[in-house]
């Protein structure tokens, strides 16, 4: 696949390497906290000791006679703002304390080392109020929300009670996954400073679009006032998507004190403020026929939520997608709590819905005696079973047996607990996988220069994906040029407006954009005769109207996941061996960028299974995991070799490009495939993840 | 931390002396858990006195086959000894199992012993704590306790200690070699630290003042078979869930010597005293090993959520011991 | 401004950073780390987690990586410290396992990796060393450079994490220069 960047017309698809990939690994590409303006100052959040209660008063004496301390912003006396739509940025507004880590003041100091020091030495006084942090699935106040992740939070075909009842074969499991965090590698931070009624940030961000949208609104400014630059994103999966509250405190703390300054999150801070994955307990109930085929499906999820807002983790929407069941049930509950307020985190809704489905589909086949691969293929829907519409396109079962194929399964001896080496027992699993295909209105501008380069113009925001390298891929093409005269520019406000990085939605909305504006460039220089103007030819693309309108068709990228691991039977430690997945995500538009995503968020998935996890301390209202030396996410030593393989798949009802999202569906099932290949080891079903050595071991010790 | 003072001395006395000058003074070794805690604001010294420029980085063989090893020697340095990987090898392979290799290029031996728990509510200012502010509660107790202990704990404090390396020392019957006001001391390392009691907040027997100037591990234990294990929540980089450190030594068949101790247990190394006593002198065999390991285990008081350390201590336990042990004579 | 220092609490110390001299004037609080971002401008070395829990600082002190987190600056007087900025030398040419980061796609996001890059080099040089890991073998004789298989790098490498999951792709790399 060398030379293609030379070569007219084959960029998509091509591996090509990353734009931004020197910068990065020569220490040149700077994060938000690393803009070091002349008299930049630093600040560093106080957070509420209690979960729940009012501030009463601010004790900022000790702290502003330290050595270098310029302010502390306090409930009382914080620049007002408008109310946001997110009630998680009204920080320092008002007095109330909603959960424990809230924002309750803000010190600012010439260093981070005042800041930090000048924080500790605000006295708060609260009046503290009986709080409530303990999450049961049958807690009273729990409710159906109307909505789970944009849609029906509850879906019901057919009578599924009834159906499960009268079933020759019922499995009736309940799953419980953990809080998880996405602790990016960069924690959050921006830095903001005003120059007038104009403030610019510098902010870690998958989408620099609505980040300036809502500091206009915030600090009512008109748009063009407020400038957003997020150039590189030390990752964010979920947790950077809209705002959070350290922008909205720097340009806070930046106006209060006249001086640019920097708020950068100490990572203990981020579990109670930037939002995590909400625990759930899932109830799942199967019933089939002696053949395999389900006749009843009921998944039912509970999760918390605050009191700040409704969020909702729609775990049970993946069983309105994934196999035929005449009789459906897909629900919601939620339980707001004074707990900070969960969020996205990487596929939300369907990495914890998938784990317990697919986990409750291995244990139907355990109960049926069928191979876990037929059994998923004796149940493809001819349509989405939630909406009724056709497939645009759909090949999870040649995923599963393409997989089946490279991993070697057709060799497996089903039976559990039965391979042993040395301490170790040994076993595979399986699990499919789907994320649905998203996309949302965008903007691009594309230049044709003089010299014979373009510029292609777009707020895209490169989390890590390589979405300046992709764009400038997806141009390249659709203006019929070699890959080398293609710039691309982004992660700036002052670039055409676009979307955000989420829900795997970024290649296919910018490129949409881009592909456009790129196209219509292409015709207007088949027109033009004579040598370019100097400031060259630009045009400019809005897919509104196009990327968001409504399909007949149901869209979803769909996979498999194979996992090998090893439990040893001494500690309870399980090792992964082997990863394998295999998607089918309509085109792949850069085989080096698409790979590292899927393998990258099956490592992730792998976290999710053996190692990551949190909890909701009743006690105190937070996390007690609060570092990454407790909450563990996975080491080199953890990870195997991970395989991530592809299935061409031609689809004419996505976009322009053809293209699926692939960000986030190598976390889905990873973990059920890894739960799967545990129970096959050992024989025993863990249904609470992770799958650390306390659980493993006196699941070990219980059935010996 | 708020404004901090900073000396660095020459020697040990002039440590000690400067320890006496600055009220409120804390010894620096290699600062990979005091700066990590003077940021979390858990430590709170008016000056730091650096140890990194005294004389105590260097590992000397003592006549009598023991070796002494300064307190500011590197933990990686440790490890890669030649004279411990072949002579004491369950103390390279706590050291190895321990932290990052960052890390160990920056730990000391006498920093590594005084490694405070990494218990999140001690680590929390807004939340109880015993250990950090006497006679404010524990959070702990009726809290996040999976890794908390499950011996010698107290109504006051269920923290563990955090080293691998202590375990072994432990086990080894290492020395802590310690100077002070009143001079030069020694203690066992398997009593160099406390169990909770009244007073968490006392992690070890060292006087105020006193600094650790090396650890000597003996001749006694010198050559023996000895080896550590360590279970925990990813592969590498994290703290133990519960660890063994065994030395064994069998003649025809019968335990002529035995040193257990345990980490990620108590607040201390746990040496299985009732363990080795029953082993002395015993059959060296797996039957006898596992009914020796149980009568320590007995004394386990676990907590709600923290059972599992029982049978893992145990399994750890004879696994190693049963490596250890050489296979019977072919009959 | 009230905000002067009070004497005592700041040091002057030199340091070598990436062959280049410094003398600066130090709060007795500040590690390396921010020395390196706040006070000389070198924001290669990243700021992850500030406990020693990540790796993202990791830096070479002597030739030995540590976590610039940790470091008091003012212990490090005389001290040569490379970066991330500083392992290609003077030239335009990247260091070779920079090279090979980019050859096999070792990153996403990049946070991590300056931290990826020094530990490694850092790794090498101790394998090189004869220093043993968790998962070297007791046969291995005490002293000789110890050989790297995939999972001495693994092990070794483990106190650098990377969330966006690029850790098979980094062994890759670093297999490349060995």
């Amino acid at each position: 696949m060398t030379g293609t960047t030379g070569t007219t017309g084959a960029a998509l698809g091509a591996p090509a390497e990353r734009r931004e990939g020197r910068q990065k690994v020569t220490g040149a590409a700077r994060y938000a906290a690393e803009y070091t303006l002349p008299g930049r100052a630093h600040a560093w959040p106080v957070p509420a000791a209690v979960a729940r209660g009012r501030v009463t008063a601010v004790d900022t004496a000790a702290a502003l006679a330290l050595p270098g301390v310029l302010a502390v912003l306090t409930p009382e006396d914080a620049p007002r703002l408008a109310d946001p739509e997110d009630a998680t940025l009204a920080v320092l507004q008002g007095p109330g304390v909603p959960h424990r880590g809230w924002c309750v003041a803000l010190a600012v100091a010439e260093t981070p080392e005042a800041a930090r020091a000048a924080a500790r030495a605000v006295r708060v006084t609260y009046d503290t109020a009986p709080h409530d942090a303990a999450f049961t699935e049958h807690h009273r106040d729990g409710y159906a929300p109307q909505e789970a992740g944009g849609q029906p939070g509850r879906v019901e075909h057919g009578d599924p009670r009834a159906a499960f009842a009268g079933a020759d074969v019922r499995v009736d499991v309940t799953y419980r996954v953990p809080p998880l965090h996405n602790h990016p590698m960069e924690p959050h931070a921006s830095t903001a400073h005003w120059d007038g009624d104009r403030l610019t940030v510098y902010t870690s961000s998958q989408g620099g679009t609505t980040v300036r949208s809502t500091l206009a609104q915030l600090f009512r400014l008109p748009e063009e006032h407020v400038t957003v630059v997020a150039e590189h994103v030390g990752g964010g999966f979920g947790s950077k998507g809209t705002p959070r509250p350290d922008v909205v405190l720097a340009a806070m703390a930046a106006r209060h004190t006249g001086r640019p300054v920097t708020l950068a999150y100490a990572r203990r801070h981020l579990p109670t403020v930037v939002g995590h994955r909400a625990p759930t307990v899932q109830r799942l109930r199967l019933g089939a026929g002696h053949d395999g085929r389900l006749t009843a499906l009921l998944h039912e999820t509970t999760s918390p939520t605050s009191r700040v807002k409704e969020f909702v983790e729609y775990a049970a929407v993946v069983s309105r997608v994934m196999y035929a069941a005449p009789n459906l049930l897909s629900a919601h509950r939620v339980v707001p709590l004074d707990v900070p307020t969960p969020s996205w985190m990487r596929a939300p809704g369907e990495a914890p819905g998938m784990y317990a489905l697919e986990s409750a589909l291995d244990e139907l086949a355990d109960v049926l005696g069928l191979d876990p691969v037929e059994l998923r293929a004796r149940n493809e829907p001819a349509e989405e079973p939630g909406s009724g519409k056709p497939f645009s396109s759909r090949h999870v079962v040649d995923c599963l047996r393409e997989g089946a194929r490279r991993f070697g399964w057709e060799d497996r001896d089903p039976r559990p607990g039965v391979r042993r080496e040395g301490s170790w027992l040994l076993g595979t699993g399986v699990a499919a996988a789907t994320y649905p295909v998203q996309a949302a209105p965008s903007t691009a501008g594309a230049q044709a220069l003089p010299d014979g380069t373009f510029v292609v113009r777009i707020n895209a925001a490169d989390i890590g994906t390589g979405a300046r390298t992709v764009l400038a891929q997806v141009a390249a093409d659709a203006l019929g040029v070699p890959l080398d005269r293609v710039r691309t520019e982004v992660g700036r406000s002052d670039l055409p407006p676009a979307p955000l990085a989420g829900g795997s939605s970024g290649t296919a909305s910018w490129g949409w954009a881009v592909h456009e504006a790129c196209a219509e460039l292409a015709s207007r220089l088949a027109a033009h005769t004579g040598p370019l103007p100097a400031e060259g030819i630009e045009t400019r693309a809005d897919t509104t109207g196009k990327a968001d309108a409504d399909s007949p068709w149901a869209r979803h990228a769909f996979g498999a996941h194979f996992a090998e691991v090893a439990v040893d039977t001494v500690t309870g430690e399980i090792r992964a061996r082997r990863l394998l997945g295999v998607y089918a995500a309509g085109r792949i538009l850069n085989a080096r960028t698409a790979r590292s995503q899927f393998t990258g968020a099956m490592i992730m998935g792998l976290g999710m299974a053996l190692t990551e996890g949190s909890t909701l301390d009743p006690a105190f209202g937070d996390f007690p995991e609060a570092d990454l030396a407790s909450y563990h996410v996975p080491v080199h030593a953890d990870v195997p070799d991970v395989e991530a393989h592809w299935i061409d798949e031609d689809d004419p009802h996505l976009n322009p490009m053809g293209s699926k999202g692939i960000g986030e569906i190598g976390i889905v099932g990873t973990a059920a495939a890894v739960g799967n290949a545990v129970h096959h080891a050992t024989g025993i079903r863990f249904r609470e993840l992770p799958l650390t050595p306390d659980r493993i071991l006196a699941g070990l010790l219980s059935e010996s | 931390m708020d404004a901090l003072g900073y000396v660095r001395p020459g020697s040990v006395q002039e440590a000690v002396e400067a320890y006496a000058a600055h009220p409120g003074a804390r010894y620096l070794a290699g600062g990979t858990n005091l700066v990590d805690l003077l940021k979390l604001g858990v430590e709170k010294p008016t000056t730091l006195i650096d140890l990194g420029r005294l004389p105590l980085d260097g590992t000397e063989e003592l006549p009598d086959g023991s070796l002494r090893v300064g307190a500011t020697v590197r933990n990686s340095d440790l490890a890669a000894d030649p004279r411990v990987r072949t002579r004491w090898p369950a103390l390279s392979q706590a050291l190895l199992a321990g932290a990052s290799a960052q890390l160990r290029n920056a730990a000391t031996t006498g920093g590594n012993l005084l490694q405070r728990t990494r218990c999140p509510y001690f680590q929390d200012l807004d939340k109880p704590c015993n250990k950090r502010e006497p006679g404010s509660g524990c959070g702990a107790r009726d809290g996040v306790h999976r890794d908390h202990a499950v011996l010698g704990h107290s109504a006051q404090c269920i923290a563990t200690n955090p080293s691998d390396m202590a375990v072994a020392l432990a086990a080894l019957d290492a020395q802590v070699e310690l100077y002070g006001p009143d001079g030069p001391r020694r203690l066992p390392a398997a009593e160099f630290h406390r169990l909770p009691g009244e007073h968490p907040e006392r992690d070890t027997w060292i006087r105020p003042g006193e600094l650790i100037t090396g650890i000597v591990l003996p001749a006694a234990t010198a050559g023996l078979p000895s080896a550590y294990r360590k279970a925990r929540d990813r592969a590498s980089y994290a703290f133990a869930l519960a660890s063994v450190a065994v030395v064994l030594r069998v003649g025809d068949g019968v335990v002529a010597q035995v040193g257990i101790a345990y980490g990620g247990l108590a607040h201390r190394p746990w040496r299985a005293r009732h363990t080795e006593l029953a082993l002395q002198g015993a059959a060296a065999t797996p039957a006898a090993f596992e009914g020796a390991v149980a009568l320590e285990l007995a004394h386990a008081e676990p907590l709600r959520d923290n059972a599992y350390k029982v049978s893992l201590a145990r399994n750890l336990a004879l696994d190693v011991l049963n490596r250890l042990a050489p296979a019977p004579a072919p009959a | 401004m009230t905000s002067e220092p009070r004497p005592g609490h700041h040091s002057e110390i030199t340091l070598r950073v990436n062959g280049k001299p410094h003398t600066l004037r130090v709060d007795h609080r500040r590690v390396l780390l921010d020395l390196l971002r706040e006070d000389l401008d070198l924001t290669g070395s990243k700021k992850g987690c500030d406990h020693g829990q990540c790796g993202a600082c990791t830096v070479l002190v002597d030739g030995r990586r540590l976590n610039s987190c940790l470091l008091l600056a003012v212990t490090l007087d005389g001290s040569e410290i490379t970066t991330v900025e500083g392992l290609g030398g003077d030239g335009e040419e990247p260091h070779p396992l920079q090279r090979a980061f980019l050859d096999r796609d070792a990153f996403q996001c990049g946070y991590c990796t300056p931290g990826q890059l020094c530990s490694a080099v850092g790794m090498l040089a101790e394998a090189a060393a004869g220093h043993p890991s968790h998962v070297t073998g007791p046969e291995t004789p005490a002293g000789p450079p110890v050989p790297l298989d995939r999972t001495e790098i693994r092990e070794r490498m483990s106190g650098n994490l990377c969330r966006c999951g690029a850790y098979p792709r980094i062994v890759d790399a670093i297999e490349d220069v060995i």
